[in-house]
């Protein structure tokens, strides 16, 4: 594999989290690092498990496939493997390697001198699962709680935590995560289309424009333009609180709040101005 | 201001929006397959209710004379022994009127007369008991019901309902007419659906089924309506704060209508509708001219009714699933 002729001086030894020179080389275009074996190692182990619950569970159809967690009676304790003990091991290796990605992330962003963005935004992705799977049952006392594995397994368990507390729309949390998951969207779907816009030229012959059109197109629609630097900042703002406010919603959903979310806003009716 | 400093503000503003909840740990029963989440959630800080009868008066002979031979106008419980006539009467008052005593029923310069309203409805309300403890133990199980389980040592049960009318304010025609809905609700979770839904499902045996869909699909049957589905979604509220519990202690909600992947108690529910529903209509409604002005409802001069939380008053099984009638086997013949 080719390298870009600038590539080679980044290409550089140490600023590793762990080991020192252990694991520090690359494999092709790809940096291993410790944490690079400690993702494939989870990763495969954790595929391994998967197949093998498959194996030995009822169906081969992949909509019906499904590893479940544990009874609610195993508590936070560990479950025989065909009782949900698989369930425990596969979370281990799911965060096992979402965790060992991110510090490879970082690892790289050191040797490159970068700051850390990207492992942190990385980072509430794993935030939201291990809310779902370790933070929410372990509040509420049991591995049960967890979410199963299968395509429409898991969506009976979403369906059902939402009838739980009656409405899930009406969970503040759930308002301001899924408020932020529609405006990423559209931040990102106005990005992407200024900067496209100002690239390609509207005929052939024109000439590519750049960031002073694109703040000018901002500037007159709505007055004010975040400008090129800006709008990285907010999307990322956006995007992390999706994932924040996510976590936030499921992790109340029963730890602290165990009524239908609708009656959540008696505490607006019976403010002392009115009651 | 330097971003830093914005933290200890986000968290104090979260911290006053938790003050609104409750803590863990919680409690959670599971009602259906693993890793489904069917699980009946409670948090045991939370308002429990009352659990247990008080204790019952001791045993009184069955020999000697009965009531019915002794005193006159004795319509129901004539069969008792005098002495467990009089210790049923005596606990009847302490579950209903212990403050007024007997002569809230009865006309002390004579007993046996019917002059006063309550002593007519007592007599109803001593058959309802009989009735439902003998008819009805698919719902009420072994445990049974007495005056208790919904009194509470009040002459009026607490959860009762009236009819709302054409709820009342404003024109239907012109705006202010709210349908009975859009305010919140205090006996369907503070939600504003459809607030009397009860005179809609509750008052007759043969009321419309509790459904939002075809049973069937593709079988021709009348729809029960799309607006129906707010009226079925409210009386399934109403349940659910009725007896403490959300929606999956019964319901897969992958399919609601499917008995197959419901948990048992739904079955037991759907005993305790149509036993409501035959309450209502053969016991509660018909006593409607017994009753003065001041017991009637206010929109529709209607007689009070009763739904699940007349009984269970919040709890999965009424005060706690303690034992009524073993201490008192004439309520249940």
């Amino acid at each position: 594999m080719s390298m870009l002729s600038f590539e080679e001086k980044y290409r550089v030894r140490g600023g590793t989290l762990i080991g020192g020179d252990l694991f520090d080389f690359w494999v092709g275009p790809f940096y291993v690092g410790f944490f690079g074996i400690t993702s494939a190692f989870f990763a495969l182990l954790g595929t391994v498990f998967i197949f093998y619950g498959i194996a030995t569970g009822p169906t081969w159809n992949i909509w019906q496939i499904n590893i479940a967690p544990p009874d609610l009676s195993y508590g936070l304790g560990f479950a025989p493997i065909d009782e949900g003990g698989l369930w425990q091991l596969i979370t281990i290796c799911a965060i096992g390697a979402f965790v060992s990605w991110a510090l490879r992330q970082a690892e790289i962003s050191r040797k490159l001198g970068m700051n850390y963005h990207v492992p942190i935004a990385f980072g509430f992705a794993i935030l939201a699962y291990v809310s779902l799977v370790v933070i929410r049952p372990v509040l509420m006392g049991a591995w049960g709680h967890g979410f199963p594995y299968g395509i429409m397994s898991h969506l009976d368990w979403v369906s059902n935590t939402g009838y739980q507390y009656l409405h899930f729309h009406y969970n503040p949390a759930h308002i301001i995560a899924v408020t932020f998951f529609f405006t990423t969207v559209l931040a990102l779907g106005l990005h992407g289309g200024a900067i496209l816009s100002a690239v390609n030229p509207h005929q052939k012959g024109d000439t590519v424009k750049t960031a002073y059109h694109e703040n000018s197109f901002f500037r007159d629609t709505i007055m004010y333009s975040i400008g090129s630097l800006g709008i990285h900042r907010l999307g990322l703002f956006l995007a992390l609180n999706a994932g924040f406010w996510s976590a936030v919603c499921i992790i109340i959903s029963g730890p602290f709040w165990t009524r239908g979310w609708p009656e959540w806003y008696d505490w607006w009716l019976s403010l002392p101005i009115w009651s | 201001m330097k971003s830093i400093h914005r933290i200890p503000v986000v968290l104090l503003a979260a911290l006053t929006l938790l003050t609104a909840c409750e803590r863990p740990p919680v409690e959670s029963t599971q009602v259906g397959f693993r890793g489904m989440n069917m699980a009946d959630i409670q948090n045991p800080r939370a308002e429990m209710g009352e659990t247990g009868y008080p204790a019952a008066l001791p045993p009184a002979s069955s020999s000697g004379p009965k009531a019915g031979e002794v005193y006159q106008n004795v319509q129901v419980l004539g069969d008792l022994s005098v002495a467990e006539f009089t210790r049923l009467m005596t606990s009847i008052t302490a579950w209903v009127s212990p403050e007024e005593g007997c002569n809230y029923c009865h006309n002390p310069a004579n007993l046996a007369s019917d002059d006063i309203y309550t002593k007519v409805v007592s007599r109803r309300m001593i058959q309802m008991n009989q009735h439902i403890n003998s008819e009805w133990q698919d719902h009420v199980g072994a445990n049974g019901v007495n005056c208790y389980t919904c009194h509470r040592g009040k002459n009026v049960p607490e959860y009762i309902w009236f009819s709302q009318g054409d709820s009342g304010d404003g024109n239907r025609h012109f705006m202010g007419w709210l349908n009975g809905q859009n305010q919140p609700g205090e006996d369907i979770g503070l939600t504003s659906m459809p607030q009397d839904v009860f005179t809609h499902y509750l008052t007759s045996t043969d009321a419309p089924t509790v459904r939002l869909a075809s049973l069937q699909p593709g079988v021709d049957e009348p729809s029960p309506g799309t607006k129906n589905a707010e009226k079925t979604y409210a009386l399934m509220v109403n349940w659910s704060q009725s007896l403490g519990v959300n929606c999956t202690y019964c319901h897969y909600t992958g399919s609601f209508q499917d008995w197959e992947n419901s948990s048992p108690y739904r079955i037991t529910a759907h005993y305790g509708l149509n036993m409501v529903r035959g309450l209502n209509a053969e016991y509660l409604i018909p006593l409607e001219g017994e009753y003065p002005d001041y017991r009637l409802g206010p929109h529709e001069g209607d007689a009070p009714k009763a739904y699940c939380a007349t009984c269970h008053q919040g709890q999965k099984k009424p005060l706690g699933g303690a034992d009524a009638i073993s201490a008192y086997p004439s309520l249940a013949e």
